[in-house]
């Protein structure tokens, strides 16, 4: 079989982290679960929310988890994707926005 | 798309299907027996509550032929009730007046012949209706037009399937161009005062997954649908409740398929949930099949589990006490009904 860095079934070992440094482990999770309660965001939107950051920060993991989890909390294909625009979006702009820095710098090099 | 049972597929054979749920006797891999489950959790035998509800499958033959359905209904299906074993419920209703619920569902419960008829007697007896209408049934024929209405005069409670407040997520469960034709349904409802405030006309709806993971949580997800439904379409109801699909019969079909049976079943057990499993609705309902034989639910109707043999096989036999001191027959597919906040006819559990 071919093996990855990634493994699936390894999502559902993420409990495990807390073995070797149980307190930050756990005040992880408590804060974690508290940031995904139902808030002046919905849990929905919070979810979204969170399947675009998994798409901006390329992780597997979270993408498979916030792809269920967003289906679960009632999102369709239209909002999951508009979100994952959002990421590109966001991504994209952080990109080309630097490009005035690059700019600034070829103009001071310049003659 | 044809039933199952059309198909000559293996699954249409109920006694293959429960060979797929006890994968020990068969491929080694096993969850743990949902009766031990409940042992743990102090509740074997599992025993009723009492029976507050009782619950009519009238037939099997449907106008859609949804992805999940666990009857295996569709156009093909011919298996319908007859008036006379209509007949024998309206004797058990009679000799058993705390049965306050008469859940009535299918197939299409209204393409049964006698079901209007079905209706008027059960009102006459004063018993609080559950018709499980899907909807496009309403506007599938212009005999059915005036559905609503029949329902309105009968006090009927309304409970009606709308997976999801999008188009493509209702269609690919349901099929092409229900969501369109449930919406106009909903709205011909709404016109007769089902889910008005103050109207006391109750049209509740049926959320459960188009796909393979749990529902959400009942109450977010009714107040999107809610928001939703009143915005692009002006639609009003009253309740939403969120069904977990059960791993029986062309949801089972489709998890298989899909390559996601495994991963089901352990979400599922994983998710398992005490609170849940105390409330089952096995516990306050009794289920008649469209020949009479009488089943803890639904759901063991479709796997052809009748009650357990200590207890009377059929509605002919019905006798209150004992049908209320039987134990409830379980099998794996009862984890569907214990995950997460609990899944019944009515919705969560907990
Ligand atoms: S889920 Fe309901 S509407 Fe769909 S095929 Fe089954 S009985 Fe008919
Ligand atoms: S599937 Fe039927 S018998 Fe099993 S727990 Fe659910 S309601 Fe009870």
């Amino acid at each position: 079989m071919e093996k990855t860095y990634y493994n699936p079934a390894d999502l559902a070992k993420f409990g495990n982290i807390t073995e070797w440094q149980s307190e930050m482990g756990r005040k992880f999770f408590d804060y974690y679960g508290e940031v995904f309660k139902d808030g002046a965001l919905t849990e929905r939107e919070k979810s979204l929310i969170a399947l675009a950051v998994a798409h901006a920060v390329q992780c597997p993991y979270c993408i498979d988890a916030y792809t269920t989890d967003s289906l679960q909390k009632g999102a369709d294909e239209a909002q999951m994707m508009e979100a994952v625009h959002v990421a590109a979006a966001i991504k994209g702009g952080a990109a080309l926005v630097h490009g005035v820095q690059m700019m600034n710098k070829a103009k001071e090099l310049t003659m | 798309m044809k039933s199952l049972h059309a198909q000559h597929h293996p699954l249409a054979d109920t006694s293959y299907q429960l060979t797929v749920l006890n994968p020990e006797q068969q491929v080694g891999q096993a969850w743990p027996a949902f009766a031990g489950k409940l042992r743990e959790t102090g509740l074997l035998p599992l025993r009723p509550l009492g029976v507050g509800t009782l619950q009519l499958n009238v037939g099997k033959m449907c106008n859609q032929t949804c992805k999940h359905c666990h009857v295996d209904a569709g156009p093909d299906r011919t298996e319908i009730m007859t008036r006379e074993t209509m007949e024998l419920c309206l004797q058990a209703l009679r000799q058993a007046p705390g049965m306050q619920v008469v859940d009535v569902t299918g197939g299409a419960p209204e393409m049964n012949p006698d079901f209007r008829w079905l209706v008027e007697q059960v009102s006459a007896l004063g018993r609080q209706l559950i018709v499980r209408c899907n909807l496009t049934i309403i506007v599938a024929n212009r005999k059915y037009h005036d559905l609503p209405a029949f329902y309105r005069q009968h006090g009927v409670r309304v409970v009606s399937s709308l997976p999801h407040f999008s188009a493509a997520r209702t269609d690919a469960q349901r099929g092409e161009g229900v969501f369109e034709r449930s919406i106009r349904a909903l709205q011909m409802l709404n016109a007769e005062g089902y889910g008005q405030e103050g109207s006391g006309l109750v049209l509740d709806l049926v959320y459960n997954p188009s796909g393979a993971f749990l529902p959400g949580n009942q109450q977010a997800l009714e107040r999107d649908f809610k928001q939703r439904l009143r915005r692009e379409h002006g639609i009003e109801f009253n309740n939403l409740l969120t069904i977990t699909n059960l791993p029986v019969s062309r949801f089972l079909d489709y998890l298989m398929e899909s390559g996601n049976y495994a991963a089901y079943m352990d979400k599922l057990v994983q998710s398992y949930n005490p609170a849940a499993a105390a409330n089952v609705m096995c516990r306050s309902t009794l289920s008649v099949g469209w020949n009479g034989y009488l089943y803890d639910c639904d759901f063991n109707q479709m796997l052809e589990l009748r009650v357990d043999a200590a207890a009377p096989q059929h509605i002919r036999d019905f006798d209150l006490g004992q049908l209320s001191a039987r134990s409830i027959v379980l099998n794996q597919h009862c984890y569907g009904c214990t995950a997460g906040a609990g899944s019944s006819c009515g919705g969560a559990t907990v």
